[in-house]
Formats: structure tokens, sequence, C-alpha cells
């Protein structure tokens, strides 16, 4: 909402508060002000003048050379290239030293050879929005009245010395989209009166039922509809004035009878509808829902079809408006009308809004019942535009209204007890400070010992319980004032469960190992989002996706990182490594929720070491990655019950690539992206993980417990198989444990070797066992009977043979 | 002999002086002081001596061998340590080059903002609450005193899956659940950190997701007044001490009343300026007292019980606190801006 601060002073007395004063204080006790423009800002030099001569340049086809009156000794000579400029008229000139929005200065100059001392205005051209300007005005100057008095500012004719002030409206406060309803909040907060128009009119000897019969079907969508005749109009522009103000308020002018029930709108908060009466084609207006098909082009020239969740105002047989949102064409002001039948009524808010919606057509009007307008407001709004319709459209009011009314007009009556009011403030108010507080609201009340009782206005709508009192009183009083405490209950004990503490160590683990953490997009494109899927399942689809890009919940991580890493390598970033830990969404069916799997993804690509000046590059391998992932479980406590084998998965390089698995389930996989995969994104060798972090952060861990340090000395042997080239160093290695038994303590590969060396299909694999025994020192011949237990089970098993 | 004796002495202590390494030393070591060396061999004409001779004679030997001996000691440990000294100017290096990157990573923005003010709140005797990203029409609106056809719904319009699923349009859900789940029982200290989802097109101040952390307190007795001293205490710790704080009334359909906060800004000291359009206050959060209804749904008395709650939004925080200018960069994760994240202040 727009709020002019001269217009504004019509209903309160602003002596000493500023606009810019009045703004905070309405911030601050409940209406955000956004902002404070000063229309004339940086502007001077503006006046009115009278255009005495007018002819073609003679060396220019578009301009003209005109001689204008601007209320000083001599008249001047100005060069003009608006099309509508005309000998006679009186128009806004800058003069020379004039300054135009944009700090645009006017000096004196030759326009192809002609002096021009000055400029005659457009609107824009005056820092007006071309879309607020009246059409006749919109390609040339703008006319002033023919009697306006030359010399004059301008600006201030044009309602520019004013300031505006934006609300910021939350739905709840619709009753300020009226000038009156911000009238009675101002008038609250600087506790001062609100004076309100009281429309007069004079008494015609017919009447406006005799004209038009109203009836309404819909009772619940329109429980009052009120319409008034007003005959003998002539349509024209609105006085200036008005003209000035409904820009302001970012409504164009059109003429004066749909300028006055814009103006109404604003002065009000109800919407008005006029209809060319002559027009209507019956003497009937019948209130109805539309049927299912049924058509009606609107103002906008518009065809569009109804159905049963939208109301009409008809003529007894075919649509004349969109109830509520917009006029029909069929019956639209026009410059011929010299008969207006002026609609005020009451639609209730869901109709309107769907209509709204279904149409995608938000009116002034319609944004207004959406939210509720004050039904007591309905008479007085149509009586107060009649009188201007009269006053400034020539035309004689009718007696009387036709009226169907259904409306049981109720004003809301709410009591609250004072202890109550204190308590959930937290504050100490006498029951006379509470009651001045609705005094200055204008809300009527009566106190019985510790309860106030409050009649609430209509205009007020959002107000129906105790707590939206206490507001009234906490937002008055002033939050500024309300004291700063803290709870009073017993203590509770703050902390992160298990499964958030491991989900930061998790974090805190990567990030130590040189990953960057990722937050992208859960929404993504049908084919990301199933790519690298732990589990096949269909994704979650948004019934109106605003983009096929955004269309899917994923079902993993992985790809986004991947874009993650093709947007940085494009930009000259191609050493990476990032993860991201979130949800993944499995679907069900029906009406339940999907299933929310939080998983930890990473990749990597580039190099893994890069030390520039002594020439170390690593590359990312394999290795790096799973390193990463053992370092992980190791972490949690969930090195012993994870295990790798290799494994193929759509996407993935069908060599490089292993199932992880925890406790026999696989929980995800590891390994490097597909290389066609990897081309097709211009990324070079690429190593990503994905797991189930839930499983993962949820397997249950052994109790952390002591092992004293060894006293004895530990017997380290070390061996070289040769074994075929697809036996595994797991499945070696299983066996080395199984047979080592409780003897040996520690195991691991320190040497592969698959060169020219080795027999074809062979490579050697080097084993490092340590033996150790905590009761003993242990002797070189309790070693060698395990040890070679082991070479034997080795050779069985596996076929090994010890190297040479 | 006597006077062989004399020259030998000289003429190993001159080749001792000049001995140029260590090597050199022990040759001569071994070729004056050995078994076989010269003074031996003097020695082997004792026998042709007097007996008064020959003790004094066996002393001079003596004196010249120790002599011999020391000079060669001491010039051992000089060559020692120009050897070393020599080793050590070899080994002399650049500490001005830089050292060996430790590889490391670092978390996300947003993460840090929000396990800051998790931290902050854990310390204050709040838990962590968390819920579905996909979340009921129930939990989402009604639940919230949003009923279908509620103009607020309007606010936020949403990603739906059917009609009654969607993409959570905030994180108060999660409040909705906690309380249903305490079954009209106090109290309620919880935060709800998460991602959300609302039809916007991206664009420099818009996201289609972002994150939200939202506050809930319920118990008896709880007062708006406590509301402003824990937002205090939020602020101060978060924005620093210097920082005020000022509540405004507002309207959110799930609290009555409802306020939102500023906090001074601290481009100017609250005097006006580009930073908070001249007004010198930054709006930070939305707050309010849990609405009756939103206490009856879940199960909680309203005559007995009042809460307090409050939402804000991480990105909001961390481009006031680190001046972001663009709401984008939080998701599409250029190395480059996360790197900056790093330090700590």
């Amino acid at each position: 909402m727009l709020v002019s601060y001269k217009w504004l002073q019509e209903y309160v007395d602003l002596t000493g508060v500023s606009a810019e004063e009045l703004g905070e204080k309405i911030t601050k006790s409940g209406i955000e002000v956004e902002g404070v423009e000063t229309l004339n800002e940086g502007l001077k030099g503006i006046v009115v003048g009278h255009v005495l001569e007018c002819e073609k340049h003679p060396n220019a086809e578009k301009l003209n050379k005109t001689l204008v009156d601007i209320g000083g000794e001599e008249p001047v000579q100005i060069i003009c290239g608006a099309p509508n400029v005309a000998k006679g008229q009186k128009v806004a000139v800058a003069t020379v030293g004039a300054v135009l929005p944009g700090n645009f200065k006017i000096k004196k100059a030759k326009l192809r050879g002609e002096a021009s001392n000055g400029m005659i205005c457009s609107l824009q051209e005056l820092g007006i929005e071309a879309k607020l300007v009246a059409k006749e005005f919109s390609e040339g100057i703008f006319n002033f009245p023919e009697d306006t008095e030359v010399g004059q500012d301008a600006l201030a004719l044009l309602g520019r010395d004013d300031q505006i002030l934006e609300l910021g409206l939350t739905p709840n406060r619709a009753d300020c989209l009226s000038m009156l309803g911000v009238g009675y909040e101002v008038a609250a907060i600087l506790e001062r009166d609100v004076k309100l128009p009281e429309p007069k009119t004079a008494s015609a000897t017919e009447k406006a039922e005799d004209y038009i019969k109203v009836s309404v079907e819909a009772k619940e969508d329109n429980p009052l509809y009120t319409a008034k005749v007003i005959k003998n109009v002539k349509i024209g522009p609105s006085p200036l004035w008005m003209q000035t103000r409904l820009m302001a308020a970012g409504i164009r002018p059109h003429n004066n009878v749909v300028d006055i029930t814009n103006y109404i709108l604003l002065e009000y908060g109800q919407p008005l509808h006029a209809f060319d009466y002559d027009l209507l084609g019956s003497k009937e207006i019948l209130v109805r829902r539309a049927k299912q098909g049924e058509e009606i082009t609107t103002l906008d020239d518009a065809k569009r079809t109804l159905t049963e969740d939208h109301l009409v105002i008809t003529n007894g047989s075919v649509p004349v408006a969109l109830a509520g949102v917009m006029g029909g064409a069929n019956s639209e002001v026009n410059a011929d009308t010299t008969t207006v039948l002026l609609e005020s009524a009451y639609f209730t808010g869901p109709v309107i809004r769907k209509a709204s919606k279904d149409h995608g057509l938000r009116s002034e009007a319609s944004s207004r019942y959406e939210k509720g307008v004050d039904p007591a407001r309905v008479r007085p709004a149509a009586e107060r535009a009649a009188e201007l319709m009269a006053l400034y459209a020539g035309g004689e009011v009718l007696d009387g209204t036709a009226t169907a009314d259904s409306l049981t007009l109720e004003p809301a009556v709410v009591s609250v007890t004072l202890e109550k009011i204190n308590s959930v403030i937290g504050t100490e108010l006498t029951m006379q400070e509470v009651e001045a507080i609705f005094t200055r609201l204008q809300f009527k009340s009566t106190v019985d010992n510790d309860t106030i009782t409050v009649t609430v206005p209509t205009r007020r709508g959002d107000i129906t319980i105790e707590e939206d009192l206490i507001e009234e009183v906490a937002r008055l009083f002033g939050y500024d004032n309300v004291p700063k405490t803290l709870p009073q209950g017993a203590a509770t004990p703050g902390r992160l469960s298990e499964y958030q503490l491991k989900r930061r160590l998790v974090r805190r683990y990567l990030e130590g190992a040189g990953l960057y953490q990722a937050i992208t997009y859960s929404l993504t494109n049908q084919e990301k989002a199933t790519q690298f899927a732990l589990e096949k399942r269909q994704p979650v689809e948004l019934a109106m996706p605003m983009s096929e890009d955004r269309s899917l919940l994923r079902l993993s991580i992985v790809p986004q990182l991947l874009e993650v890493l093709k947007y940085n390598t494009a930009r000259q970033n191609d050493s990476l490594a990032v993860y991201e830990t979130g949800a993944v969404f499995l679907k069900n069916d029906g009406e339940d929720l999907p299933e929310e799997e939080e998983h930890l993804a990473a990749a990597i690509t580039g190099l893994w070491e890069n030390h520039q000046w002594q020439g170390e590059k690593k590359p990312v391998d394999f290795y790096v990655i799973k390193g990463i992932l053992e370092g992980l479980f190791a972490k949690l406590g969930l090195a012993d019950k994870i295990s790798f084998s290799a494994a193929e998965k759509e996407g993935m390089h069908p060599g490089r690539t292993a199932e992880v698995t925890l406790n026999g389930a696989a929980i995800g996989f590891v390994g490097q992206v597909h290389p066609t995969v990897q081309k097709d994104m211009d990324l070079k060798e690429t190593y990503v993980f994905e797991l189930n972090l839930k499983t993962v952060l949820e397997a249950g861990t052994a109790p952390l417990q002591y092992e004293s340090i060894p006293r004895f000395p530990s017997i380290t042997r070390d061996i070289a198989l040769v074994v075929d080239k697809n036996k595994s160093a797991a499945e070696l290695q299983s066996i080395i444990v199984e047979t080592g038994g409780k003897l040996l303590k520690d195991v691991y590969v320190f040497d592969l070797y698959e060169g020219e060396r080795m027999e074809v299909g062979k490579k050697s694999i080097a084993f490092s066992l340590k033996y150790f025994d905590p009761e003993r020192t242990l002797t070189d011949e309790d070693v060698t009977k395990t040890h070679e237990k082991v070479l034997k089970a080795v050779e069985e098993q596996a076929g090994a043979v010890l190297r040479g | 002999m006597q006077e062989r004796l004399k020259e030998l002495q000289a003429e190993a202590l001159e080749k001792v002086t000049q001995a140029a390494d260590l090597k050199e030393l022990n040759d001569i070591r071994v070729s004056y002081l050995g078994k076989k060396g010269p003074i031996t061999e003097v020695l082997k004409g004792m026998g042709k001596l007097s007996p008064e001779e020959r003790p004094k004679m066996g002393a001079l030997a003596n004196e010249v061998r120790d002599m011999i001996t020391g000079a060669i000691e001491e010039k051992q440990i000089a060559l020692e340590k120009a050897a070393v000294e020599q080793k050590l100017a070899a080994e002399k290096i650049d500490v001005t080059l830089p050292g060996r990157p430790v590889r490391e990573g670092n978390h996300h923005p947003l993460t840090r903002i929000i396990e800051e003010i998790e931290d902050l709140f854990i310390g204050m005797g709040y838990t962590v609450a968390e819920g579905p990203e996909v979340e009921k029409d129930y939990y989402n609106f009604e639940a919230l005193n949003l009923p279908k056809g509620h103009p607020a719904r309007d606010m936020q319009d949403s990603f739906y899956i059917t009609e009654e699923i969607l993409l959570r349009t905030h994180t108060s859900p999660v409040q909705a659940r906690t309380m249903e789940q305490k079954q009209g029982k106090g109290p309620i200290k919880i935060i709800c950190p998460g991602k959300v989802y609302r039809r916007d097109n991206d664009d420099a101040t818009h996201s289609h997701q972002f994150t939200q952390i939202e506050g809930l307190v319920i118990d008896e007795n709880i007062r708006l007044s406590d509301l402003k001293g824990t937002l205090d205490v939020f602020a101060k710790k978060m924005f620093g001490a210097d920082r005020e704080i000022r509540l405004r009334p507002s309207f959110f359909p799930f609290t009555e009343p409802s306020v939102e906060m500023d906090i001074s800004c601290k481009m100017c000291g609250g005097h006006g300026c580009s930073t908070c359009k001249g007004t010198g206050w930054i709006e930070i959060l939305g707050a309010g007292m849990v609405h009756p209804n939103v206490l009856e749904m879940a199960g909680y008395d309203s005559k007995k019980y009042t809460g307090f709650a409050f939402g804000m939004g991480p990105e909001r925080i961390a481009m006031l606190k680190y001046g972001v200018d663009d709401i984008r960069h939080f998701y599409t994760n250029d190395i480059r801006f996360l790197k900056q994240f790093s330090v700590t202040e």
C-alpha cells in the first residue's frame, strides 16, 4: 500500500510529525514501512506554461517551434518534439536552470538552428512511471486543465510535493489497504483523532429500485450486494487532484467514473464496480456461481471460461462481471455512458481467491476481497462514490439503494484478563494503561474486575482471540518497553544426539583428510535422479515442477558432486576433493511420505599431492579414496566390520569399483567414474564414493576399552607370494589371518609386483606378518611353527608359491 | 740419539701442523708412533747406552711420543670441527621457500553458521531436532494454523508432490512433530536446522532451496520478555556484544503476537547507511509467542502452557556476516568461494 503523506492529513492531524518520523513510528508499532519516497526529490524550476504559438520547426520535420508564456515578462521560445503539442495548451515547462530526474539540467540550447529556452515536459519526464500516465498523454506532453494559472509550480499542481510511505502489509492487516484504515492506525499510534468523510447527496425523486432489481443466489459467497444508480453522467477526465492521488498510489487515471471507483477503493478499501446501466441488457442483477463452461470476456479483452468454483454477476441470464475480480467488457463504462450502475458488495475471500488464482488475474479489488474487506463499509463507500460522481461527473444520484442483504454483522467481542496480558508479555501494566490502549484504537471496552472485554470493530477482522488483544497491547505499549528476561523453568540438558555428534565427526574427519564440504540441490532431472543410486527405486516427482532440471528428488548425491567438479574444472580448478552429507529420497506408494536416507558422498579428481617447487605430483587414484574411507571407518570403530569387494556398477569403471559392505550388508560403493562419463563431463580421472550414512552412523560399535601396552617383543616375518593375477589381496589376507591364529598380531601388504620378471598371468604380493604373545617373549621355534602353517594354507587354498 | 729424537719430534710436529685432513693425520700417527715407526727404531739402539743414560733416554722418548700424540689429538679435534662445519655449510637451505602444504578441506559456510547457532543454543539447554524434508501438508501447514485456503499460504508457494505431500517450506513442521511426540507435556527446548524449499526462481536474492533454523520453547509461564531476552543473547553472541536488538510487530499464522527482530547496523552503528537502507537496523529473524491453536492442535493446554518460537535463514546471516552478495554462491560450490571460509574469525 502506497500512502500519500499529504492525503493522509485529511484523516489525521500530522502536525509536528514528518513523513520520516511517521514511517519510523508505524514500523515500530506494527506495519513495516519499507520506504519513504519524496516525489519531487531533486526536481526544480518546473512551472505551468501557456503555449501561445506553435508551428513546425523550419529545419526539422518532427520538431515544433513554440512560444510559451511561463509567467515571466516575455514569453520564451521552446523547441518541442512531442507530437501532441498545440497552441492554447497549458503545459509543464522546465525552465532554463530547471533540474529534471537523473539530475538532468535544462540550459539554453539551439536545436537545428533555432533557440530553445526550456523544455515542455511529459509526465514521464517528471519522474512518473509510464504505466501510470493516462493513455491520452502517454505518447506526449501532459495538458493541464484550460483554466490553470500560468507561472505556478507545476509539480505542486501534480501532487509531486508529497512523500509516499510504502507499507509492507502482512496478510492480517488488510484493514490498512485503505486510507481510512491507515488513518485509524496512525491516529492510535499518535494518540490523535481520526476524521472520517461524511458523504452527502442531494435527494432525487426517482428511486434506484425502480431501475434495478438485485438478487443473490450464492448467499455464502456474497452476503451483501448493493447497487446505486447515477443518471446523466458526463464521462470526462476526473479532477487533477484525484488523478494525482491515484498516480501516487500506483493507479492509472482513466475517466471520472472509473477514477472515482478507484479513489474510493483507496479511501475505504472497498472495491466498487461501475457498469454502463444501458449496456446491462436487463433491469436485473443476479449474483450466482458460474455454470460449468460459461464464458465471459473481461475488461482486459480476455475470454475466460468459467467453472462452478467462480462467482459471477449476471444480468439475470449472462455474466457481466467476474465477481470481485474484474468487470465484463460487455457492460464497460465508455465515453458515451450516461447512466451508471454502481456496485458495492461484500464478497467472501475464498471464492474470489479461487477465481483470481484460476484466471491468473490479480486486481486491486481481488487482493482486497481475498484478505477480507470491512462489511460495514459497503454502504458508506457507495454513498461517498455517488457523492463524488455527482460532484465530478455531473451525475444525478437516484434515491436509495437496491440491496440484497443476508449479512449478519456482529462485531467480535473478546475478553482477556490483566493477569494473562502481563504474564504473556512479561510486563506489569495496570488496567488503566490497557484501557487507554484500546481507547487509542477506538475499540470499545468494559472492565469487570480483572477482566477487560473488548468489542472489536469489523474493520479489524484479524482480531478474534485474546492473544490478538494481547498483541494490540504489546505493540502499542511498545516492544522497546518490554523487558529482557530468560525462561525460568527447570534446567534442561543441551546436547547433540549421538547420531548428530557422529555426523559432525564424519565431517571433521573428511575435512581433515582434505575434502571440502559442498551443499547441492535435492531437486534434479530425470537422468541424474537415478544415476549412481544405491538402490533401484523410483524417484519422487514434483506435481508441478518449475523446470525439467528441478523436477525430481535425488536418489544419490554423486551426480551433483560431479557437477560441482565439472563447474570448477571449467574454471581452471581441476584438482578438487569435495564431499556432501544429505538426504536422498526413495519413493513410497500412495500418500506415504518417501523414505529419506542420509547419504555421504565424495568425489576427487586431478592431483592429490602437488608440491610445486619440489616437483612432487601425484594424481588421485583408487587407493587414495579407499584410504579416506578406511580411515573413516577406523575412526568410527567399524574397521573390522567393513569389507570391500570388486563390483560392477553402471557409470563406474568396471575394473576399478568396489562394493562396500558393513557386517556383510551392502552400504555403498567406491571407485573410478567410467571413462566415458568422465569424458562427457570433461573431467580427468575421477574417483567417487557414496554410502548410506544413516546405516553407518547407526551401526553399533564396541565400547572403548584400554589394552595394555606390550611388554614383550614381537617377531616379524615377510613373505612374497606368487599367485594368479586375479587372486585378491583380501582373499590371501583372510587365509593368513585365519591360519595365523592368536599369535598373528598384525598383517599388511607391503609390496606388489606384476612386472616383466613374473610368469605370464601371475603376480607377486608381499605380506609382512607380525607375531606376538602378550604373555611371553616368543622364540623363533614358536613363530616358525605357525608361520609354516600359514605358508601351507596359502599354498593349498590359493595356490600361492613362496617367491624365491 | 737424543738429537735424533728431537729431530723426529720437530719433523712430526711440523707434519701434524701441515695435515689437511683426518686421513693424513692418521697416516702421520701410524708412521711416527706405530711399532715400525722411527721412534721405535731409535729406541732399539737403547741397548748401546749406559745404564745411567737409559732411563733418561727412555723418559725423553716418552716425552717426544706424548708431545706428538698430543699434537695429533689437538689437530684431530680441529679437523673434525672443520669437517662438521663444512658439512653444515653444504647443507644450508633457503628457509624462505614455502613449506609442504598440509592438505586440508573445510566445512561449507552454511554449516559453519548452523553449527555456531546450534552450539550457542545447546549452551542454553536446547537440543537439536530434525525432521523430514518431504512433509505432509498437515505438519507443514495445518498443524501450524494454516488451514487449506488460508491466504498466508500464498506467502510461500510450495512444491507439491501430491495434494497432501510437499517439500517443506520451513522447518516449522519439526516443531509440530516434536510437540506431538511430547503429548502435551513440557518443557520443550529445541532448535531445528534444515533444508527447505519454495517455488522461487533462483536469482541473487532467491533460491528454490535454502536452509532455516528455528527454535521452540514451550513451558509453563513462557513470556514474550523471555523471547526478547533469548534473542538478545543470541544476537550479541552471533553478531557482537555491541549490537542492539529491536522487536517489531509482524504477522505469522503460527504465532500471536508475532514479531520481527532487527539488529543495529554494524556498518553505521545505527545511524543509517546503504547496508541498512538508511534505517540503522537490519532484519534478522521472525519470532513470536506460539499461537494457542498450534498448542491445542498438538495436544497442549494453551491455558497452562505458553511458548515462543523463532526462525531465521543461515544464508541471510552468512550474507550479512561475511558480505556475500549472491545467494547462489552457497549452492554453486565454487572452490574459490568455499576456500574463503577456512579461517577462524
